[in-house]
């Protein structure tokens, strides 16, 4: 199919695994370590078609199991390669330690996590419970909403990571069934231009890599001041990805003609009175509902969270100033605390964003539908709330009673 | 927008059949948006697959409950309830099948297209593999889809002595459907 220009981009219709494949596969990894697992084997299987046929230049190394593909991509990211790995799930709790290690070494690794739900009742859904359980990782964390998201994501993870002043691995989510199986439409830049956005990690000092025979101290100051300090610049570190991904995507947008707003993306926020809260491929429906209000003259809007970690505190703050009322979203439960984990966390700042009732939704759990009308209910308790009618704290939307 | 929803069984597929209309949906300028719901992947095992069809871009991500189109892609479907369940009224149907109805399935049926896609696929492929024939069914039974971009979209997927006999399929099956209306 034609592109505006074919040395450009080639559309194509592709599902969100293609698009994470195609990502990884033009940003040029140098190793590419990798077990599957449902939904996100076709990303695999993808990358190694891409090997096979030359498209892609990488050492392919099919491990035998997730914890040893983090130990392979991390190794070989310290010693100054490019690197690529994928999980869901199980995939993602097994490959845990080996997470830690490839923050604590702030080896810039990139991985995609398909979302789905954790094990202990065997889900072979989507949710977001994977992403959630590793937040306090040490990883940066983005989530897309739709399959070009998903891709551009991936190139954005690499600048993020890679950077010099960043220097910390990069997890990018999707919807797992929803995203990784949807086929849609999706502009797939050319390796030229995917080069040119990536040519600014070239001119950077060099980083400090790790080689056989060359004896080097990684990660072993375990205790007292060597960790204390270890841990602030990686939180200092964290903190600069903010402002790193907004500029990153920013350029991103000058380069590619698509831009999405850095760490949140604002959908009809301007005037309105009641704001949701949420993240993933559910943000498409919302605002198809969004709008539908907005024909029927109630002043709602939607804040996506791009950004999961670091929490983009700062600006949800600035967003949610003032507005009457505030209901988050979440595909993912909180074991033991009031609500959602991302709602807590949005409860965290409401000293400072001030006034607005804020209610806590869990909807999409286990490929239950984030339906229209499950978003039509919450905006209905939102406005109830708005009006300072009593509403409960927090409600499981996708359980039927 | 068009929302189409796909019934068939592991292996039949109904998944590449709807990848496949949203890839030609989008060779016509629009926009195309398909996908399955299963857990695990299985053969035999029933499929449900979503396809959302539109001049602009589909933002909607959930399952669809109140079709236009239900393509049934597996016979023994025929006379399941949750196959029509949530038609729009003036709804269509593209039926894998031997045999036409005798009685309309559902009263919001308007029209429906019949094709032997088992019969046509075993005779140009060798088994049973009804998809792209009842891609063709679709074409004839919507008017939706110019049957070239389809035979476009077939190249993404298949190769040499496959994509000829999966043309041909798609051609029966836009030749060969038996449109008519309750």
């Amino acid at each position: 199919m034609q592109a505006r220009s074919e040395q450009d981009a080639r559309i194509m219709v592709i599902t969100g695994n293609a698009a994470a494949a195609y990502g990884a596969m033009l940003c040029r990894p140098d190793v590419v370590a990798t077990y599957p697992i449902t939904p996100q084997t076709e990303v695999i299987e993808k990358l190694f078609e891409f090997a096979a046929s030359g498209e892609l230049d990488a050492e392919m190394v099919p491990v035998e199991g997730e914890n040893s593909a983090m130990n392979v991509v991390t190794a070989a990211s310290m010693a100054g390669g490019r690197v690529f790995t994928a999980t869901s799930s199980w995939g993602l709790a097994f490959m845990y330690d080996a997470m830690l290690a490839a923050s604590g070494t702030r080896a810039p690794v990139v991985m995609v996590n398909v979302n789905r739900e954790t094990p202990g009742i065997i889900a072979v859904s989507s949710g977001q419970q994977d992403m959630i359980s590793t937040r306090d990782s040490g990883w940066i964390q983005l989530v897309a909403e739709d399959c070009q998201e998903i891709l551009d994501q991936v190139l954005m993870a690499y600048r993020l990571a890679e950077d010099h002043d960043i220097q910390v691995p990069v997890m990018v989510n999707y919807d797992g069934f929803y995203l990784s199986y949807l086929a849609g439409k999706v502009e797939v830049p050319s390796k030229k231009r995917v080069s040119d956005f990536l040519a600014v990690l070239n001119e950077q000092p060099k980083r400090q890599i790790l080689l056989p025979g060359q004896p080097l101290g990684c990660g072993t100051h375990g205790i007292l001041q060597g960790f204390v300090e270890l841990r602030y610049k990686h939180v200092q570190a964290m903190e600069r990805a903010k402002a790193a991904f907004d500029a990153i995507d920013q350029e991103f947008a000058s380069q590619f003609g698509r831009g999405y707003g850095g760490q949140i993306e604002e959908y009809r926020t301007g005037d309105a009175d009641i704001v949701l809260v949420a993240s993933g491929s559910m943000c498409g429906t919302i605002k198809t509902v969004v709008d539908r209000k907005r024909e029927q003259g109630l002043p709602v809007g939607l804040v996506r969270l791009r950004m999961y970690r670091p929490f983009p505190s700062e600006k949800l703050t600035q967003v949610l100033k003032d507005r009457k009322a505030v209901g988050v979203v979440d595909r993912s439960v909180g074991f033991g605390i009031q609500g959602g984990p991302i709602y807590s966390e949005v409860c965290s700042l409401s000293a400072k964003f001030g006034g607005a009732s804020v209610l806590s939704f869990i909807d999409g759990l286990a490929n239950t539908d984030v339906t229209s009308d499950h978003v039509e209910q919450m905006l209905d308790l939102l406005s109830a709330a708005a009006r300072g009618e009593p509403c409960p704290q927090v409600t499981w939307v996708c359980m039927e009673e | 927008m068009i929302e189409v929803r796909f019934h068939g069984r592991g292996g039949q597929g109904a998944v590449m059949a709807s990848r496949i209309m949203a890839n030609a949906f989008v060779r016509i300028g629009q926009y195309g948006a398909s996908f399955p719901m299963f857990g695990f992947e299985r053969r035999g095992a029933p499929v449900t697959a979503f396809g959302r069809f539109d001049a602009n871009p589909v933002r909607e991500k959930t399952q669809i409950y109140h079709p236009d189109i239900v393509v049934v892609l597996d016979p023994s479907q025929r006379f399941f309830e949750k196959v029509y369940s949530g038609l729009k009224s003036h709804a269509v149907l593209v039926l894998n099948a031997a045999l036409p109805f005798e009685t309309q399935p559902h009263e919001n049926l308007e029209t429906a297209g019949i094709v032997n896609a088992d019969q046509i696929s075993i005779e140009e492929v060798g088994r049973a593999l009804p998809n792209t024939c009842m891609l063709g069914a679709f074409a004839a039974t919507t008017g939706h889809l110019p049957l070239e971009s389809l035979e476009a979209a077939l190249e993404d997927y298949f190769q040499g002595s496959r994509l000829k006999a999966n043309v041909r399929c798609l051609r029966r099956g836009y030749e060969e459907a038996a449109v008519g209306h309750f």
